[in-house]
């Protein structure tokens, strides 16, 4: 990060959100800085959305403060803060027309005549809906239904724009491409979006920070990489991609190595020290695509040109259960020595690669010291 | 397709409908049938009608007396419409926007009165609204406790209280009828209100509208539809309102059905009767049909 240290656009502070007596929000503080495409993640009833509702202003705290550019948001109703909401329904007004639609806060604001028709126009270009003014909500698909939503949000020029879920109605080809155009969106405009997902996909694509969020309270804040290569603790890792998770012991704990005992896994060893108590219960997070996968025989010498880690330590046997085809990758699940199971995944770098293994194949595995997480909670 | 065989096996499509349809037929179809035949005919002694086609009875229903009746049905019929819609919108609103435990409750007060019958209603009104009723009790009250105010401050006491007529005028049949109609309108309106996308009204907030011009920019006209069915809903049976004229009404507020109930048993001219009851049944199905031509419309688009 060469940038210049930004400033924070909304914090907040110590934010609780009761629901007669469950706390949707529990204690939450996080600072969202200026510019930057921050994404809420969570599973669903996290208290994610009651989070974004809160910076809007259709929900109000029950207790801790919210500053958007420095300003309390207490007692501001939505409709004075200089936030813009694109809605997970989209909420385009269906009885009027694209245009109505786009101008409707320009309008509320007290913007007359020709800026009106520039600025819409204006608007409808940045979400390549140029020359849909005159169209009506029910003759367009859900995409172009959500890009009217983002141009009405964006006309508005607010300092933060919201998005609730802004993907999940869209089938899978037209999210990805979105994901792009988002990011790009946010980008060109420069302003502060803050969006709300359950799809972890969704999240590392565009987000420039990820706040992981769960049972109201935030598990960890984090760069897209740095959440998956580094999560925190065993539902961020869990949550964010795919993961193997073993319960062990911490044997060896030294500024430069380390050393995990698991039941399931054998012994792990990392380059790198974890800081935890000696013989405490951790967890060791493995992830599918940082296993090495290969046939007993040939193991060895794959081994010895990958290995950095001293004999016996990240080696496991185990034989194939299950095997699923994704075309890019191929998902292996392996029943190890000890009786647990594995998750292994395997890119098929070229066309015959997934014909090396089948079903209840013997097959041995090993990973770089670089690659288990321990976890401590 | 198990859903749809009902419709393609005519017999049991026949078993289903034909009670109903006989039902209609016997009790709805002929008796209306003689009444629009009557309507052709004219008295011919006490019990006789000779039916002989003459267009008499509707020559007269449109002499001046019978339209300035027709007319002022209608201006009351709206005028109960009009207050039903204004005062009813925001019920039906407040019903909609309040929290779950309340709601159910809410509509249960709405539909109460129906679950009471029209006579007794409106004689309970009648009660509150007399010269001894509580709405003048209330009203002497109020009256007597500005007149001490008064006195207080050293003014000369309001002269005494006299009892305002709030009955047997055109006031009490407009109160009577709005009394009676109230939970027609608001049970459509809150239909179309619940329907409505609370997230819509979430984004005009978000755009900066306040409330006032959400609710008139954004919740009206989706309710529109349901506008239309609550005006229609109240303004029928308020345009034939019989009863409430008849009882809280004076001389002058009589309205259609009070005549055509004349001419059927005081005046015993069954012909003229009739002919008034087909001019009020043509006038509303105009009504049904406007309204019908104007819910297509939007599709049209």
């Amino acid at each position: 990060m060469t940038d210049a240290p930004k400033k924070p656009i909304i914090q907040i502070q110590n934010v609780t959100k009761r629901f007669g007596k469950v706390a949707a929000v529990d204690n939450v503080s996080l600072d969202i800085l200026a510019g930057e495409f921050f994404v809420l993640l969570g599973p669903s009833g996290c208290g994610k959305t009651t989070l974004l509702r809160m910076i809007a202003g259709f929900e109000l705290p029950t207790e801790g403060t919210i500053l958007i550019d420095g300003q309390d948001m207490a007692g501001i109703p939505p409709n004075k803060r200089p936030v813009n909401m694109v809605f997970q329904s989209y909420a385009v007004f269906p009885h009027m027309s694209v245009a109505d639609n786009v101008a409707y806060g320009l309008k509320i604001a007290g913007v007359r005549g020709g800026e009106v028709k520039d600025r819409v126009a204006e608007a409808l270009e940045l979400v390549k809906l140029g020359g849909f003014e005159d169209r009506m909500p029910d003759q367009m698909s859900g995409g172009q239904r959500q890009r009217v939503a983002l141009a009405r949000s964006l006309i508005m020029r607010p300092k933060v724009l919201l998005l609730d879920e802004p993907l999940s109605a869209l089938d899978a080809k037209l999210r990805a491409q979105m994901q792009f155009e988002l990011a790009d969106l946010q980008d060109q405009v420069g302003i502060t979006f803050v969006t709300v997902t359950h799809d972890q996909d969704e999240a590392l694509s565009m987000a420039s920070r990820i706040a992981v969020i769960n049972k109201g309270d935030v598990s960890q804040l984090a760069t897209p990489s740095d959440l998956y290569e580094y999560p925190a603790n065993r539902f961020v890792a869990d949550f964010v991609g795919s993961v193997n998770i073993f319960e062990g012991k911490l044997t060896l704990d030294e500024p430069d190595k380390a050393a995990v005992d698991c039941a399931g896994l054998g012994k792990v060893y990392l380059n790198h020290g974890v800081t935890g108590p000696h013989g405490a219960d951790v967890w060791v997070a493995l992830r599918p695509e940082k296993i090495y996968l290969h046939v007993p025989g040939e193991g060895k010498a794959v081994r010895a040109a990958a290995q950095d880690a001293p004999e016996g330590y990240n080696f496991a046997r185990g034989k194939i259960k299950g095997m699923s085809y994704l075309g890019d990758i191929t998902l292996f699940e392996i029943e190890l020595e000890s009786g647990a199971r594995i998750r292994v995944s395997r890119p098929n770098l070229s066309r015959h690669d997934q014909e090396d293994f089948t079903w209840d194949d013997k097959v041995s595995m090993h990973w770089r010291a670089d690659s288990p997480v321990v976890l401590l909670s | 397709m198990a859903e749809q065989d009902w419709k393609t096996n005519k017999r049991v499509f026949a078993a289903v409908s034909l009670p109903t349809l006989l039902w209609t037929i016997l009790f709805f179809a002929i008796p209306m049938a003689i009444v629009w035949v009557y309507s052709f005919g004219q008295n011919a002694g006490l019990n006789e009608i000779d039916i002989s086609g003459t267009l008499d009875n509707y020559k007269r229903a449109t002499e001046w007396l019978y339209l300035g009746i027709f007319g002022k049905s209608f201006a009351v019929a709206a005028l109960v419409t009009l207050i039903c819609l204004i005062v009813g919108f925001p019920v039906a609103m407040a019903i909609t926007f309040a929290s779950e435990k309340w709601r159910p409750w809410l509509l249960l007060g709405i539909m109460l009165p129906f679950w009471t019958n029209l006579l007794v209603r409106t004689y309970a009104l009648m009660i509150i609204l007399g010269q001894q009723g509580y709405a003048n009790k209330g009203l002497e009250a109020l009256w007597g406790g500005a007149s001490w105010i008064k006195t207080l401050i050293g003014l000369q006491p309001l002269p005494t209280w006299e009892p305002a007529q709030l009955l047997f005028n055109n006031f009490a049949v407009v109160f009577g009828l709005v009394y009676v109609h109230l939970p027609f309108m608001v049970l459509p309106l809150y239909a179309a209100l619940d329907r409505l996308d609370r997230s819509l009204v979430e984004a005009s907030l978000d755009l900066g509208a306040g409330h006032f011009r959400t609710i008139m920019r954004i919740v009206v006209p989706l309710a529109a539809p349901g506008i239309v069915a609550g005006v229609m809903i109240t303004l029928i049976p308020a345009l034939g309102a019989y009863l409430t004229p008849d009882l809280m009404g004076g001389t002058d507020s009589q309205m259609i059905a009070n005549v055509i109930e004349r001419q059927f048993k005081k005046a015993n001219d069954w012909p003229f009767g009739a002919a008034l009851s087909f001019i009020l049944i043509y006038a509303m199905f105009i009504l049904i049909a406007l309204q019908s031509m104007r819910r297509k419309v939007p599709e049209l688009h």
